[in-house]
């Protein structure tokens, strides 16, 4: 839930006096260390031809790694927060809103639409984590709850790509209840025999987790992706002990019987394109 | 209570009480019955005073008051039968969830909630009320089993929240949370839900989505305790009372955003200072409830329920 806490993702030059380069030409890998060329990081889907590390994305980045060209079409993309409790803390919430919607990303921390993905029409909602770390309140619970029922609607599957701290305190109760609300929407999809599919990318924690993140016909990570309820300071903190390695990572969870694989970022698509086929029992 | 456990705001009351018990002590070497009945009557104004205003960081100490009646005491004082039921069938029995078959007004009924512990070694035992997985999975075992029978569904819930351990995050608990909350949803008995002490976050949530649900007057319920979010905002996890009036976690607040369908008052001072009074209340309650959504099939339940949530949100567009 500390999204305003997540770590600045070093974006040092690599030895700045020889090389001499304009920052931002180049990205440093903060996980084996390596030094890329921001273009070329971007042309590799941002996953780090070195070490295999992925790299956060933009939910219209991902949009369009994931659907055909030109077929999506953005819903409820009007819907705002409302700061309805007065929520402040050293600033108000609806401060906070009005700072992230001028950011000129989205208007909250999802998109949703409808698209094809090799011709296979689905409902896609993906977070968006640069806006309040991805925090889910109310204008993420209903546009994720509408997306079900238009695959209810349409009779289309539905795909989630999360990337979120999880519930936004701000909204309290009411951002609570999201949790309530999306996972009743999905036991209306799961009656109705239509395919759910959860993408757990970094980090997917707390109250997302918690809900749909969790209700995957198929529940399916980006590699090494952050992904827990808890968050580890706070296990730390509660039992006094060091986290094992590799903890709440997505091989962690993997073992642990808790997703169905890991997909590589460059082989999403294809790989939801042939389990949906099969799953919507489309001929091949 | 004999031994009453004073909150820091009572301390003025706690002197008075005090000074009561004492002259009800010299009392029976001479009549003070006038004196007595006095200082009676200055408590029972000072009481009001108190109870009628109280922060919202004053309500979350009585929701976590502890004297305040957890699951157990409401199963002897308002059901009859109860027959624990234990285990999740796959891991093991979690203590901070228990559940069983009993009976409401002579007709059977699955109740499951929270217990916490009084003694040190039952609040070790009931893990401070804070569930592993195998808790919600134990709790969905007896719905599901509840719906098999045709029984209608009661939950007390009180938890700071579920367990945040190693063992819990290996085992899953964000999938048995999520998977309780989707499974609810879709169950074709009546469900009420009572918000009993603290309603902690998603720990609270996966026990407490129902065609009805109650609160507490002094109860609390929000996505994060009051210290959870101040170590956040503040990265101060002392500054409770400051979260707790941004959280507007209260019965009174929660009911302005049509989360609950109704507060239940309790004594005054507090539901720890009568368990009786608070039962009953609670029991009256519990019986009306259940006999409004008796009537309903279990596919208006199950649309109605789905209604409720779905309009839980505020949102411009
Ligand atoms: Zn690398």
């Amino acid at each position: 839930m500390a999204w305003f806490k997540r770590d600045k993702a070093p974006m040092a030059v690599k030895d700045e006096k020889k090389v001499k380069v304009p920052e931002g030409l180049w990205t440093k890998c903060p996980s084996c260390g390596e030094s890329l060329i921001t273009k070329d990081l971007e042309a590799n889907l941002n996953v780090c031809p070195k070490c295999g590390h992925h790299f956060r994305i933009s939910a219209r980045r991902r949009i369009d790694l994931l659907l055909d060209a030109g077929s999506f079409s953005e819903y409820d993309a009007g819907m705002v927060s409302v700061d309805f409790l007065d929520f402040k803390d050293s600033k108000s919430y609806q401060s906070r809103i009005d700072a992230a919607v001028a950011k000129g990303g989205s208007k909250d921390a999802i998109i949703c639409g409808s698209g094809e993905m090799e011709g296979l029409k689905v409902q896609l909602a993906v977070f968006d984590f640069s806006f309040m770390g991805g925090s889910m309140g109310s204008v993420v619970g209903e546009k994720i709850t509408r997306a079900i029922e238009r695959g209810l609607e349409e009779g289309t599957p539905v795909i989630v790509v999360s990337a979120s701290g999880g519930a936004r305190m701000q909204e309290s109760i009411l951002s609570l209840m999201q949790m309530a609300k999306t996972s009743a929407a999905l036991a209306k999809l799961k009656a109705k025999g239509l395919p759910f599919i959860s993408i757990l990318t970094d980090p997917t924690t707390g109250g997302v987790t918690a809900s749909f993140a969790m209700l995957g016909d198929l529940n399916i990570a980006e590699p090494k992706a952050l992904i827990g309820f808890a968050g580890p300071r706070v296990i730390e903190q509660t039992i006094r002990a060091k986290l094992p390695e590799g903890f709440q990572r997505a091989e962690y969870l993997l073992e642990h019987g808790m997703l169905d694989m890991i997909v590589e970022r460059s082989e999403m698509k294809a790989t939801l394109h042939r389990v949906l086929t099969m799953l919507c029992r489309v001929a091949a | 209570m004999a031994n009453q456990v004073y909150m820091d705001f009572e301390k003025p009351l706690m002197e008075l009480e005090k000074k009561i018990e004492e002259l009800a002590e010299l009392s029976r070497e001479m009549d003070l019955s006038k004196e007595i009945a006095k200082l009676e009557k200055r408590a029972e104004e000072m009481r009001s005073e108190i109870f009628s205003n109280l922060s919202r960081w004053q309500t979350a100490q009585i929701a976590r008051h502890i004297n305040r009646p957890f699951t157990l005491d409401y199963l002897k004082l308002i059901f009859t039968d109860f027959t624990e039921l234990h285990g999740d069938r796959l891991f093991g029995d979690d203590h901070a969830i228990v559940g069983g078959l009993a009976r409401l007004d002579g007709e059977a009924v699955m109740v499951i909630g929270h217990q916490k512990g009084r003694d040190t070694k039952e609040k070790v035992f009931r893990n401070f009320g804070m569930p592993n997985p195998e808790g919600y999975r134990k709790a969905l075992r007896l719905m599901l089993m509840a719906q098999q029978f045709g029984l209608p569904i009661i939950t007390f819930v009180d938890t700071p929240g579920a367990f945040p351990g190693i063992g819990a995050e290996e085992r899953g608990q964000a999938e048995a949370i999520a998977r309780n909350l989707r499974e609810m949803a879709g169950l074709t008995v009546p469900i009420i839900v009572v918000i009993t002490g603290e309603g902690g976050s998603g720990g609270a949530l996966a026990i407490a989505v129902g065609d009805r649900v109650l609160m507490l007057e002094h109860s609390v319920y929000a996505v994060i305790s009051p210290e959870g979010c101040a170590a956040i905002l503040w990265s101060d996890g002392t500054k409770g009372a400051q979260a707790a009036e941004a959280l507007k976690p209260t019965a009174k607040d929660i009911r302005e955003l049509d989360v609950i369908d109704e507060i239940l008052p309790e004594p005054l001072g507090g539901a720890h200072r009568d368990h009786e009074a608070m039962a009953k209340t609670l029991h009256e309650a519990l019986s009306r409830n259940l006999k409004e959504l008796k009537g309903k099939s279990g596919e208006q339940l199950v649309e109605e329920r789905y209604q409720k949530f779905r309009k839980m949100s505020r949102f411009v567009e």
